[in-house]
């Protein structure tokens, strides 16, 4: 620590710090636009100005950068002195000559840190006579609003774009002030974390589109802390509402997890939540096939009467339902009529997942540890398109080289430009084993394109070569001297990470996976899967060994099942159609909870209408086995309920046990926690409802909430008494509390007083950059217990028939998640369903960009359009993943691939 | 032996030197001399011992500058020297003479400095524009390589040298060391912040030097006649020669090699022939645009870089330009304002946007719209953007000069305009050169 000194008073920090960075931790209020916690120091905007002194004996000093400038012990500066002052309020003009002053029309109004450093330096009457600058505004495409004209010129955007998130099409162009940040044309941000510019942009060049077309003020929105469902890795969000519709999604700060950045898919893919066509009310279907409304309560008896004591019920969970309601779900009918609700392939992969993680001996890291990295095998995963977050993490940790040459130069690693400068384009290395090119290609040292099988042989010649055992592998000379390569790097590094997942649909690419992470001799080494959905995780440490969804067809076929009960799940997701089919025409009666309307719904004998996860409380368990908890952001309309609060009710109506003990989310979450062993932590994971913020509730509505007397006058002059809330430690109200030290699980908005924009974070941090004042969110229920022999696989070649194609999936970020398929802004982006193959293979087909193949694969026959990819192993198909409406294919089955006829007959 | 080395091959022609003329006049001399009996520490010394300092404007030493490249534990790979000459001060052209007529010259230089720093990529970042100087400098690496001055193996030793010109894209920024180097890298050419010199990270975050064109065509000689020779060649506290020039309403507008230390005076009565017919001196820039006027009262002060510096503005470039009695200031600032305004990377904010306002205040001011207020806007502006370090770079407080001095000498000149009496002001044609 080095103590220096501003405005004479003693202070404290790292050495080496950068003084701006010190001074916010240290809650002094320095303004800047181009620094960010995350992507350092670059001196462009030159507004963080102090003065510093040589000695106690200098009286004039000179003008410094804080964030250029590191804190040395003794060191003596100026922040409320006249010419620091005039400096920086010199800087503000000068950034304000071209800026429009559009604030009343501007979407950033009101969070926006233009505003805010404006009036923090006192900055009011602008000298400047002439003309503004005018620069054309380009469409960015469905997620990004661009308004060039009032751009400050600070890097943030592109910094970020392209340096951080290695995005190509958005570049500073010309010069001098006419600096221009866009595409090189019209047309959509190709990045899919380009959202996170709303963010990173310090005024209104680049705003929220969805949010600019049905538009709020941020001191209107009503938020709650929440945890997106897009995909298993968990980050956190700050969903804003308003009038019962959510408005946007804003990243909340986890220091382990997202950090400061989200994907496009969990910023934009909620908006399902206000779909009109969402049923408001339970529906029974009636002789038409058409559905009746009916009341919640006559809801209940008639399910009730379904699944009495007599009747033989089976239920399917969902691992992107909570905790709760899966567990209330499977509490009612019993474990051993309950399904968890993945595809048997799938639910196997993840059980056996969750079971290397536990019981081997590498940790899982979570995703800032990602971040520390030296060097990477990804086996089998396009993480980019499952777990897009991860991938942002992947795309820091190969920088770690460049960190350890700046290191060795003495050179800050908060000094950006610096340390790109001094390491270049040299990255630590990653290599991606896959079944087709995958988006952080162009960060690796070598990629390879290979089957599953070959995939998981690929990893057990790596595990032979680290164990030094003779790789007696069938693997071409290529793939035999990358592995050689692999190991080795592997086997340099401080801390190596191994990568996988369920992408490959393939066991014995998840063992090979593990295998390799436990031949490291490293004890940092890390071993971490990239899961399908949110809560997959959870659905399988709850539910590991129940009923498959087979069993459950098989007895449905029986008539063994006379009600089945299916929890927020599209049941066409998770096995072939025919075998879904079945299922639920031969069980009796068929009850679906569900927010949104599916292809399972429309075939439902009663279906109850549920909440968002957006509108609900609920627990989840990210890939990394972390729990953790979102809460409504805002009270259902209609008869919506919590799909625990319908299985809470139906349970206490039937009178079964455990029920008549429960009645709030906390009881359940409690239940569940003390029922199932894997999951005791998750109490943990947030506050209970009792919780009190210097003896407050936390309040969803900022202090600002200026609306709330007036949003409804139009239909009655008195204020309706704000909703009480029994279930969270929140409030429906402004009134309470929203201290720094609450829990992080509970940081409802970031507001502080002179930061009103997303920037008053750090007022909430340790320090700047750091860990929330109040703790982490989320509590990690999974630790490695040691078991170095978890791992051992030896995959067969070639285990497919002669002649026989082997389907993969190819995923996209857009389209292969369920619910953000269904978000307008997201379905613009999803493109078609094809069937990929490389030029040599579709030349052995005939076929070339376009042509329909006739495609049988497990009695499932499909036409789908060829589309080359030389990327594509060989003799590997790859289809679009679980697009709205597509197929779903049986995995690993192999398939024949023929050039269908015109009018639709196969060759 | 010769008082005036730089020119000493140039005629009044200005014919290209070429290899064979070069060498007969004994080029190549000096390379081979360092290359085959002096090590590079023994050549290290020679530079810091002749007390070159930097022709490019800032007038460091060289030696210095090169003593802070790591010379021993160096990472593997390249260690680079490149020759800034992207000549576009306004009102400078001294380098192109040097590189139009004796091609050689720079290129042994760059060699002599390249062994001396171990380098083994040497790069030529040329003006676009010079496209004569372009053809001959790539003319005369050809020449080296049939030679065996450049390639691997250079004279039989185990020197390895590669030499490359390449020319800028046209920006007065890339004029910049860093400017250069972010631009020879392909990216945007933006300064980068100092630390880490580039000496250090430079060029693909490699060891880098970069000299003026002037400088290195000066290490020829100083390895060619000992460092001795170079420091009594100058008149005063600087060593060696320098070309000097002079534009404006002068009878003789060119550029010479003199002794180091020669006075503006002789600079301007003698060798520029002294005012045009119907022309009074004002005042001066005594090195380029990006420099404070300076105005009768230092006519006899040394263009020594120490002395220019104390009496409040620098040596520069050396290249002048003059301030007649007819050409009005304000115009004349602003002219340069503008232009520096429009060469600005558009990086940092005071430099970005500060220009262009001070611009259009002095743009205002001359078309009789000023207001008396400007004149504290122009001295806010002077300050804010006027010091090193206020800044990214050094472009907009060089730019900002001109300004600063102006208000000091020629104050009255602004209050015409304020005072309504724009017609009184000498002459209103716009200023500059």
């Amino acid at each position: 620590m080095a103590t220096f000194y501003i405005d004479d008073k003693a202070f404290e920090a790292e050495d080496g710090e950068n003084i701006l960075k010190a001074c916010l931790s240290l809650g002094l209020d320095l303004p800047y636009f181009c620094w960010h916690p995350e992507m350092g120091s670059v001196g462009a905007c030159r507004q963080c100005a102090l003065v510093q002194y040589r000695d106690e004996e200098d009286t004039r000093g000179r003008i410094v950068m804080g964030c250029m400038t590191p804190v040395t012990d003794g060191a003596r500066f100026s922040l409320q002195g006249e010419a620091p002052k005039e400096f920086r309020e010199h800087i503000v003009e000068s950034l304000m000559l071209n800026h429009p002053h559009d604030c009343p029309v501007c979407a950033e109004g009101g969070e926006c840190h233009l505003q805010d450093m404006t009036v923090m330096v006192g900055h009011r009457d602008r000298r400047y006579r002439g003309k503004k600058n005018t620069h054309r505004n380009q469409d960015l495409g469905p997620l990004i609003h661009h308004e060039m004209n009032r751009c400050i010129t600070c890097y943030r955007c592109t910094r970020y774009y392209q340096d951080y998130a290695g995005g190509r099409d958005l570049a500073a162009q010309a010069a001098h002030d006419h600096v221009y940040f866009g595409r090189h044309e019209d047309g959509t941000l190709e990045s899919p974390f380009a959202g996170n510019l709303v963010e990173v942009c310090p005024t209104g060049v680049f705003t929220d589109k969805p949010l600019v077309n049905d538009y709020t003020r941020k001191w209107d929105m009503q938020s709650a802390p929440s945890v997106c469902n897009s995909c298993a890795v968990g980050c956190n969000t700050l969903p804003g509402e308003r009038y019962g519709k959510l408005k946007r999604i804003h990243n909340r700060y986890n220091n382990e997890v997202n950090g400061y950045f989200l994907c496009d898919r969990g910023r934009y893919g909620s908006a399902y939540t206000n779909d009109e066509s969402r049923p408001g009310y339970a529906g029974l279907r009636n002789k038409d096939g058409s559905y009746d409304a009916i009341q919640s309560s006559q809801a209940i008896k008639t399910v009730a009467d379904w699944c009495g004591s007599d009747k033989k019920v089976a239920a399917i969970g969902s691992p992107r339902a909570s905790l709760e309601s899966n567990y209330l779900l499977r509490h009612l009918v019993g474990a051993e009529n309950f399904c968890n609700g993945m595809a048997d392939n799938e639910s196997q992969l993840v059980g056996r997942i969750q079971e290397i993680l536990r019981d081997g001996a590498v940790s899982t890291p979570s995703i800032r540890q990602v971040e520390t990295a030296d060097a990477i095998l990804i086996l089998g995963q396009d993480v980019t398109n499952t777990a897009a977050r991860m991938a942002l993490a992947l795309r820091q940790s190969v920088r770690n080289l460049a960190r350890q040459m700046a290191a060795d130069m003495h050179i800050p690693l908060w000094q950006d430009e610096a340390v790109r400068n001094l390491a270049q384009d040299r990255l630590s290395p990653l290599f991606i084993i896959a079944t087709g090119a995958t988006p952080l290609d162009d960060v690796a040292e070598q990629t390879l394109s290979l089957s599953p099988a070959e995939i998981a042989r690929f990893g057990e010649a790596v595990t032979a070569e680290l164990n030094g055992t003779s790789a007696s592998s069938e693997l071409d000379d290529q793939a035999a001297a990358l592995a050689k390569r692999v190991a080795e790097a592997l086997s340099a590094a401080e801390n190596p990470i191994v990568v996988s997942g369920t992408g490959c649909q393939s066991l014995d690419v998840v063992n090979a996976a593990a295998s390799v992470a436990h031949a490291l001799k490293q004890d940092s080494r890390m071993l971490s899967y990239c899961l399908p959905e949110c809560n997959s995780m959870g659905s399988s440490l709850l539910s590991n060994q129940d009923a498959s969804l087979a069993e459950l067809g098989e007895r449905a076929t029986r008539d063994d099942i006379d009600c089945l009960i299916v929890l927020e799940n599209d049941l066409h997701r998770r096995a072939q159609n025919d075998q879904i089919k079945a299922l639920l025409e031969n069980a009796g009666q068929v009850v679906v909870l569900d927010s949104n309307v599916t292809a399972t719904m429309s075939t439902a004998n009663l279906v109850l209408p549920t909440t968002t996860y957006i509108e609900a409380a609920g627990t989840l368990v990210s890939s990394e086995g972390r729990a953790q908890r979102h809460y409504p952001v805002y009270l259902p309309t209609e008869e919506r309920q919590p799909s625990w609060r319908w299985l809470l009710q139906l349970g206490q109506f039937l009178n079964r046990d455990g029920f008549d003990e429960w009645e709030h989310f906390d009881q359940v979450t409690a239940a569940c926690a003390a029922d199932i062993t894997a999951l005791a932590k998750i109490t943990e994971a947030s506050p209970s409802a009792d919780y009190r913020d210097h003896g407050l509730k936390v309040p969803r509505q900022s202090h600002r909430y200026s609306g709330r007397t007036a949003m409804l006058a139009d239909i009655s002059v008195h204020e309706p008494k704000q909703p009480v809330d029994d279930e969270t430690p929140l409030a429906y109200t402004m009134e309470g509390s929203n201290s720094k030290d609450k829990p992080g699980a509970l940081l409802p908005y970031v507001w502080s007083p002179g930061w009103n924009s997303n920037q008053s974070l750090h007022k909430f941090q340790s320090e700047a950059g750091g860990a929330l004042s109040g703790g982490t969110a989320g509590i990690r229920l999974i630790e490695a217990s040691g078991s170095e022999n978890i791992a051992s696989s030896k995959t067969d070649p070639d285990p497919l028939p002669d002649g026989h194609w082997q389907l993969v999936p190819a995923y996209h970020i857009f389209g292969s998640e369920e619910l953000s398929a269904q978000s307008p802004a997201i379905a613009e982006l999803i493109g078609i369903e094809s069937i990929q193959l490389n030029s040599v293979d579709a030349d052995r087909l005939g076929a070339t960009d376009g042509d329909l193949l006739h495609i049988e694969s497990n009695g499932q026959s499909l036409q789908l359009a060829a589309e080359v990819n030389d990327s594509i192993a060989s003799g590997c198909a790859a289809y679009r993943a679980g697009l709205p409406g597509g197929h779903w294919i049986a995995p690993n089955c192999g398939a024949t691939i023929s050039k269908a006829k015109p009018g639709g007959d196969h060759a | 032996m010769t008082n005036l080395p730089l020119t000493a091959n140039i005629n009044d022609n200005r014919d290209a030197v070429d290899m064979a003329a070069y060498e007969a006049n004994g080029g190549y001399q000096a390379m081979k001399k360092a290359v085959l009996e002096m090590s590079p520490a023994d050549c290290l010394q020679t530079v810091k011992d002749s007390g070159l300092r930097g022709r490019g404007g800032a007038g460091f030493p060289t030696g210095m500058k090169w003593s802070f490249v790591p010379m021993e534990n160096v990472s593997e790979g390249h260690k680079y020297l490149i020759c800034n000459a992207d000549e576009m001060e306004p009102g400078t052209f001294k380098d192109r003479l040097l590189m139009e007529c004796d091609p050689h010259q720079l290129i042994e230089g760059m060699i002599i400095s390249a062994w001396t720093l171990q380098a083994d990529v040497a790069y030529i970042f040329i003006r676009d524009e010079y496209h004569l100087a372009t053809r001959l400098l790539q003319e005369a690496i050809d020449d080296c390589h049939a030679k065996g001055y450049l390639g691997k193996g250079i004279l039989g030793s185990d020197f390895n040298l590669e030499m490359y010109v390449h020319s800028s894209a046209g920006r007065y920024i890339c004029g910049e060391e860093t400017a250069l180097i972010s631009s020879l890298e392909g990216k945007r050419a933006n300064p980068r912040a100092k630390p880490p010199f580039p000496q250090i990270s430079g060029l693909w975050g490699r060891p880098t030097i970069v000299n003026n064109v002037e400088t290195l065509c000066n290490i020829t000689h100083i390895l060619r006649y000992g460092p001795e020779w170079f420091k009594g060649l100058g008149l005063g506290e600087d060593a060696g020669t320098k070309l000097f020039g002079v534009s404006g309403r002068v009878k003789n507008p060119g550029c010479w090699e003199l002794p180091m230390g020669t006075t503006v005076r002789e600079l301007i009565e003698v060798h520029a022939g002294g005012m045009e017919d119907g022309y009074k001196l004002r005042g001066f820039l005594p090195g380029g645009a990006s420099t404070d006027f300076l105005v009768e009262e230092h006519l006899d002060l040394a263009m020594d870089y120490d002395v220019i510096a104390k009496a409040g503005s620098r040596l520069g470039t050396g290249t002048m330009i003059i301030l007649d009695d007819k050409t009005c200031v304000v115009g004349m600032v602003k002219n340069l304002v503008e232009f520096f305004a429009q060469e600005s990377c558009g990086f940092c904010t005071p430099c970005r946007d500060g220009l262009p306002w001070t611009a259009q205040v002095l743009d205002d001011i001359q078309l009789g719209k000023g207001r008396p207020s400007d004149m504290q806007t122009l001295t806010d502006q002077a300050r804010f953007i006027g010091a090193i370090g206020n800044t990214h770079c050094a472009l907009a407080p060089g730019a900002m000069e001109p300004v600063t001095s102006a208000l000091k000498y020629f104050a009255d000149d602004f209050q015409a305009y304020l005072g309504g009496q724009a017609a009184a002001a000498a002459d209103t044609q716009d200023g500059g050169t």
